[in-house]
């Protein structure tokens, strides 16, 4: 079997700042990506569909992401896209299949970079098509220069609603409307977390400005509850008593780490995050997993953005080459200080955002709203369970298959985790979260009978 | 529900129909372009479904392509003839 010393698996821009790192620390590196172009969710098709103009919403971003593109392009890490990785074994021997071949190679060390996923905004009617997530939208606009006509709009809450109504302006497209979820006393809690975000101001203050800037040109109607109305596809909403018709919903509440892969191996301890209200693996802070030779870098180890991923990826890196001899821990302290510093100022704002803009909670859902869409169970029916006896996500399993369809629980498992908590009353963070299992990605037999 | 705001290069095929597309991005991205939300049926109610999240994770958008069924639209970069077709809801048992 091919033997690499390090595996990096996601090219956003944790992953592709780690394969840099280690290439310059004389590392031979393999970098697995699902997508066929690297970047990840935030750098999709930067340097090659998406080039905004140097004053367009987001544009600085796009070039940070570039600069990381080009450098691990540059750095000599074998790269693979369009490779879906499925399975991690204990000798860190990781699988994947490109184009219905199945591929292993056995690694000395392995840093994830999983990323984050969009939280789901389980509403009445959110499996019609025509609604769809708000970074499902931005990647369109990226990858494809898609912009919304007709009615759209869009409900929910945090920073990347903002930027995105920013994006789709400034690129000419038009929004009916935007429906502000966010609890309204919010900025109380978040006040005191002022001073720390504003260590790095930046941030913050581009996110004022993209919300001035939509806000002169977008009706922002305040509601806690929206309901999308339509009969095989969307065509209206419902909120607070009032109907609009609508083509395009467009929901939003924030990202939640990806862990998808990090549940899957045996003995990898989480962590409830309660202020992101979510799990994340526990890391030191290298990046190092409680697995041997696991490590973790960016937003799949808890939100951080961008920034704070290509740095957590870097760091990661520099001790994986220590973990791998090329260098001592005095030379892996002296290489990583900087990069720790520069983490710390990014990771300035989080405190402050994720006050601001608290998770929506599952109270508010109401019974008849589908909450596992693969296999299309209700949260009342999720309630009933509960009442049942159902002790968690993994035992409602048995009760209802919710978590068990083709998405493996990627988007219900945090509502479902969420749901029966509140129904039996505890935190959620007691709560076993739902297990996963290799192969993480549906394979096919034939594909698997490719293995070598 | 969307617009181009770059040319098409290319045609793609979905239920027979011809649509026009762009070589690289999504199978998707082409759809939504071309005004089709509806990609598939439900196994469980048959109800229809179209793609939530764009990112590999949600599974909302899978369809067949070139004869095989379950293949995620938002992972399948166009090239030029492809072939797809709607996802029609449980497999017949044989």
């Amino acid at each position: 079997m091919r033997e690499v010393a390090l595996l990096v698996l996601g090219a956003g821009p944790a992953g592709l700042a780690a394969a840099t790192e280690a290439r310059s620390q004389g590392l031979d590196v393999l970098l697995l990506d699902e997508n066929a172009a690297p970047g990840g969710q935030v750098h999709r098709g930067v340097g090659e569909f998406y080039r905004p103009s140097a004053d367009a919403p987001g544009a600085a971003q796009a070039r940070e992401g570039l600069a990381l593109i080009e450098a691990a392009r540059a750095s000599g890490a074998e790269m693979r896209g369009g490779a879906t990785f499925w399975a991690i074994e204990d000798d860190l021997t990781v699988s994947w299949s490109e184009g219905g071949t199945a591929h292993q190679a056995r690694a000395g060390r392995v840093i994830l970079c999983p990323g984050a996923v969009e939280r789901a905004l389980p509403i009445p009617g959110w499996t019609l098509p025509g609604v769809m997530g708000v970074g499902a939208a931005q990647i369109l606009l990226k990858t494809a220069g898609l912009v919304p006509e007709g009615r759209t709009w869009m409900a929910g809450q945090g920073p990347l609603l903002w930027l995105y109504a920013a994006q789709l302006l400034a690129k000419g497209g038009t929004l009916a409307g935007i429906i502000d979820m966010s609890p309204a006393g919010a900025w109380r809690q978040a006040i005191r977390h002022l001073p720390m975000a504003l260590m790095k101001p930046g941030p913050l203050l581009q996110g004022l400005s993209w919300m001035r800037r939509v806000r002169a040109d977008v009706p922002v109607i305040r509601a806690r509850d929206v309901e999308a109305l339509g009969d095989g596809k969307l065509r209206g909403l419902r909120f607070d008593g009032r109907e609009e018709a609508a083509d395009l919903l467009l929901l939003h509440d924030g990202v939640v780490p990806n862990t998808q892969v990090t549940r899957a191996l045996q003995g990898c301890a989480h962590v409830w995050d309660a202020a992101q209200a979510s799990f994340r693996p526990v890391l030191d802070e290298w990046g190092n997993a409680s697995l041997p030779g696991v490590m973790v870098a960016g937003d799949g180890g808890g939100i951080g953005g961008a920034r704070a991923a290509a740095l957590s990826g870097r760091i990661a890196a520099i001790e994986a080459a220590r973990a791998l001899g090329r260098l001592t821990a005095e030379q892996r302290d002296a290489a990583a200080g900087r990069p720790m510093l520069r983490r710390r100022s990014e990771m300035a704002p989080r405190a402050f955002l994720d006050a601001l803009f608290p998770p929506l909670g599952m109270d508010r859902v109401a019974d008849g709203t589908v909450v596992c869409r693969c296999e299309e169970v209700t949260a009342g029916r999720v309630r009933a369970a509960v009442s049942l006896g159902a002790q968690g996500p993994n035992q409602l399993k048995a009760f209802l298959r919710a978590g068990m369809g083709p998405c493996q629980g990627r988007v219900c498992g945090p509502v479902v985790h969420a749901l029966v908590a509140s129904s039996r009353g505890i935190a959620a963070g007691d709560l076993m979260p739902l297990r996963t299992r290799f192969p993480v990605k549906p394979i096919t037999v034939a594909e698997l009978a490719t293995l070598k | 529900m969307f617009r181009r705001t770059a040319p098409t290069d290319c045609a793609i095929s979905w239920n027979g129909v011809e649509i026009a597309a762009r070589e690289g991005e999504s199978l998707a991205a082409a759809l939504l372009a071309a005004g089709i939300l509806h990609f598939r049926d439900t196994a469980v109610s048959g109800s229809p479904r179209g793609p939530l999240c764009l990112m590999g994770a949600c599974f909302d958008c899978l369809v067949e392509v070139e004869g095989e069924p379950n293949r995620q639209a938002c992972l399948v970069p166009v090239t030029p003839g492809l072939s797809a077709r709607i996802q029609a809801g449980a497999r017949a048992p044989r």
